[in-house]
């Protein structure tokens, strides 16, 4: 059973770390880059071996009514996978460029803690487990946001850390209104029981979810903590904020309870729709007019996001399909603008985009990568943002609901703009500079030639045959709704 | 029915300190009694009527318990509650090293 | 914390005995965990509280002869990383994660349990040096001019 290994890795080499790299700063750099090169294989092995089968555990040898469960389906593989991958790729990326800031083991250790909490949300079936993990990774999440200890990070570290607060709050709030109302806190009993309580339950508990962890996920109105804390967090820190974390706390948590345990109430599929539309449009209106680099891309964080909410709201399986593309497809490109955005501010020491330009000679592989990246978000074929963005358009015509269409393709055509401007005045631009105060290695090239090559490889997890075995079993797990429950239930029964 | 209401009244009191005070330390106070609120809820829910404290002792009868599972659960909430506290503390300290205020209306470098 | 020796001599001779009260204290409650309220983080909590009665009563720079704390940072560690270890040993003795694998003794007995009494000592370390650190590095940080 490799289940318990998703936690026990990370947590392990965080704590080693804190143990011997104390005194040997080289130790950190090994053993956190074991420990992620070991997630990563051991998630894209099981997501190829499993397919649709769910496979449970019990923590402590405890059967379930008394024990914690952990659960692995194919849509906890598929997130698994994601937070894999981007964080062996930061991680890659962090060793020179958190060098230039300072060289400390406790980065890495709060880094391999971020990647526990993030593994151990996504892994667990049980609401309070998922509370406690959720907060492990917020606690490092706020630590590495402050990690340049500049004055901005501090204040940006202190918002998130205020929001954060008040939003695990009301999802304890809401975990203990479950709890009174079910007398359980795994999952799919939850799901089991839910039905038979009165209806007005599932809104006190749903609401109370839904603003704890739309927070999390920064949708439009619970999205004023993101551009400060994304921004002023150092570039590997941004894109695992905004390429996972937000998606592992938030999105893959709402689809979770709301799918799988609440049965998707259309009223809720509604409320995702309406935020959803909401941030795609707001998002983009407010990252156009920025011209610091990450606070543009921060924003473009909260549309995309919309993106994987409107495909959420849609609930038809072809809208669920684009959402779980969209959700992997975001992951890769933003972590790669981000990445590009720090290569730059390291080699140039600004994120002004109006201060930047000509990087086409400095900096080639940041300006090439950076051109795949800015494509896919703003939807160009053949890269992979491109088909998300079709499908969930598609999805909404079919459906039924052409406005909501019509406010993707405007969210679409604007990001294209804002990503224009991106490209004129910072990798373009008449500006010349010439002097670069470090030089950019070949460890962060690499991470970046990495996800450039994913951004073009992931658009063929559309193609008939191959989405067959990725994203159609997602789908299917999403899609079945309450199936969760015979699935989980059933399994432990076989144990 | 009136304990819940004090209860949820309590939550209210936290969440209006976290969205109108102005000094870090009065937030970070607000975040604890929005915890302490969301506590008692818990424990509040573990209640049973005539009932004693959850605890096995030598040589005496396993009476009617309360619910011991929100305690357990509370427990922990505390101990990350410390957690939030201490990191927000440290924050604070920091912030108070770059700014030389605890007042958030002084601490805005950040604004868009 | 600046210029302080501790406090007065009264403060001090008292602390000098009851330090070790509380430290002992704090040990029962650690190991009467899976017998009584209490356990690892309750009584880790009452170790940090004596180790921080001797900062207060006697001062930052008599603290730091005392206590080694780089000793206490890899004490932390050492404890966390041997309460995984216990988790592992429970998936190759006991079949999962954290399994008790463990004679589980008598009710009531002082030694019984299984693994948790073993759990309880390591939170009991872990809880007691990160809380008094905490409160070491918080107090510790000068407040100084800003940029």
């Amino acid at each position: 059973m490799i289940l318990p290994y998703y936690i026990i890795i990370p947590l392990l080499a965080a704590f080693l770390i804190s143990l011997i790299a104390g005194k040997k700063d080289n130790w950190a750099v090994i053993l956190s880059v074991i420990a992620t090169t070991a997630l990563l294989v051991l998630s894209l092995f099981s997501f190829i071996s499993m397919k649709d089968e769910t496979v449970t555990y019990s923590m402590s040898a405890w059967s379930l009514p008394y024990g914690i469960v952990l659960v692995q389906d194919a849509l906890t593989s598929f997130i698994l996978v994601m937070v894999s991958i981007i964080s062996f790729t930061s991680l890659i990326f962090s060793i020179q460029y958190i060098r230039h800031l300072s060289m400390d083991w406790k980065y890495y250790s709060l880094f391999m803690l971020l990647v526990t909490g993030m593994n151990g949300v996504i892994i667990t079936g049980d609401f309070f487990n998922l509370y406690v993990f959720m907060e492990i990774a917020l606690f490092s999440a706020f630590a590495l946001v402050a990690y340049g200890s500049r004055a901005e990070e501090f204040e940006a570290a202190f918002k998130y850390a205020v929001m954060g607060s008040v939003s695990s709050f009301l999802i304890l709030a809401g975990i203990a209104v479950t709890y009174s109302a079910t007398s359980t806190l795994t999952m799919a009993k939850v799901a089991e029981v839910l039905p038979t309580n009165d209806q007005k339950v599932i809104f006190w508990i749903g609401a109370l979810f839904m603003a704890g962890f739309g927070l999390k996920a920064a949708a439009m109105p619970f999205h004023a903590w993101l551009p400060d804390a994304h921004s002023s967090a150092p570039a590997p820190i941004s894109s695992m904020l905004s390429g996972v974390l937000i998606k592992a706390l938030g999105i893959y948590v709402l689809i979770r309870i709301f799918y799988n345990v609440f049965n998707a109430p259309e009223i809720f599929t509604k409320i995702f729709l309406v935020l959803g539309t909401i941030s795609i449009i707001i998002g983009v209106f407010l990252a156009i007019g920025q011209w610091d680099m990450k606070r543009l891309l921060a924003y473009h964080s909260i549309s995309q996001i919309g993106y994987i909410l409107l495909g959420m709201g849609i609930a038809t399986p072809l809208g669920i399909l684009g959402a779980v593309f969209h959700l992997f497809n975001h992951a890769i490109f933003k972590s790669l603008l981000f990445y590009n955005a720090g290569s730059v501010e390291m080699a140039l020491g600004t994120r002004d985009l109006r201060k930047m330009g000509n990087l086409m000679k400095i900096l080639p592989t940041t300006s090439q990568t950076s051109l795949i990246a800015s494509l896919s978000i703003s939807g160009i074929p053949p890269f992979n943002g491109f088909f998300s963005k079709l499908i969930i358009i598609i999805a909404a015509l079919q459906a039924g609901l052409p406005w909501y269409a019509v406010f993707a393709i405007i969210g679409s055509l604007l990001t294209l703009a804002s990503f224009m401007k991106v490209q004129r005045y910072g990798f373009k631009g008449e500006t010349t500079v010439e002097s670069v105060e470090n030089k950019v290695g070949w460890r962060m090239n690499t991470a970046m030639i990495i996800l450039a090559v994913l951004c073009i490889a992931t658009s063929l997890m559309v193609v008939p045959g191959i989405q067959e075995v990725t994203l159609d079993p997602v789908v299917k797990v999403i899609a079945d709704k309450t199936e969760y429950i015979q699935l989980v239930l059933g399994g432990m029964n076989g144990n | 029915m009136i304990v819940y209401l004090l209860c949820f009244l309590l939550l209210l009191v936290g969440l209006y300190g976290v969205l109108t005070k102005r000094d870090l330390i009065k937030i970070i106070l607000s975040i604890g009694i929005l915890g302490y609120a969301v506590n008692l809820l818990l424990i509040l829910f573990a209640y049973r009527k005539d009932s004693v404290y959850p605890i096995l002792a030598k040589g005496k009868e396993v009476a009617q318990m309360v619910d011991p599972l929100p305690q357990a659960l509370v427990l922990t909430s505390i101990v990350i509650e410390l957690g939030t506290t201490a990191m927000l503390v440290a924050l604070a300290i920091k912030l108070f090293e770059k700014y030389q205020t605890f007042d958030i209306s002084q601490i805005r470098r950040l604004k868009g | 914390m600046q210029q302080n020796d501790g406090m007065t001599l009264i403060v001090k001779t008292v602390t000098r005995i009851s330090v070790w009260m509380i430290l002992l204290y704090g040990i029962y409650i650690i190991f009467h965990g899976h017998l009584s309220p209490g356990g690892g983080f309750a009584g880790g909590v009452i170790i940090a509280l004596a180790l921080l009665n001797v900062l207060l009563a006697f001062g930052r720079k008599f603290t730091s002869e005392w206590l080694n704390i780089s000793f206490l940072h890899d004490l932390e560690s050492a404890s966390a990383t041997l309460f995984l270890v216990i988790g592992i040993l429970g998936i190759s003795l006991g079949g999962a994660f954290l399994a008790n694998f463990m004679n589980k003794g008598e009710l009531f007995a002082l030694l019984s349990a299984g693994t948790i009494l073993t759990l309880n000592i390591f939170i009991g370390i872990k809880v007691g040096m990160s809380l008094f650190l905490v409160v070491w590095v918080l107090a510790g940080s000068k407040i100084v001019k800003g940029e």
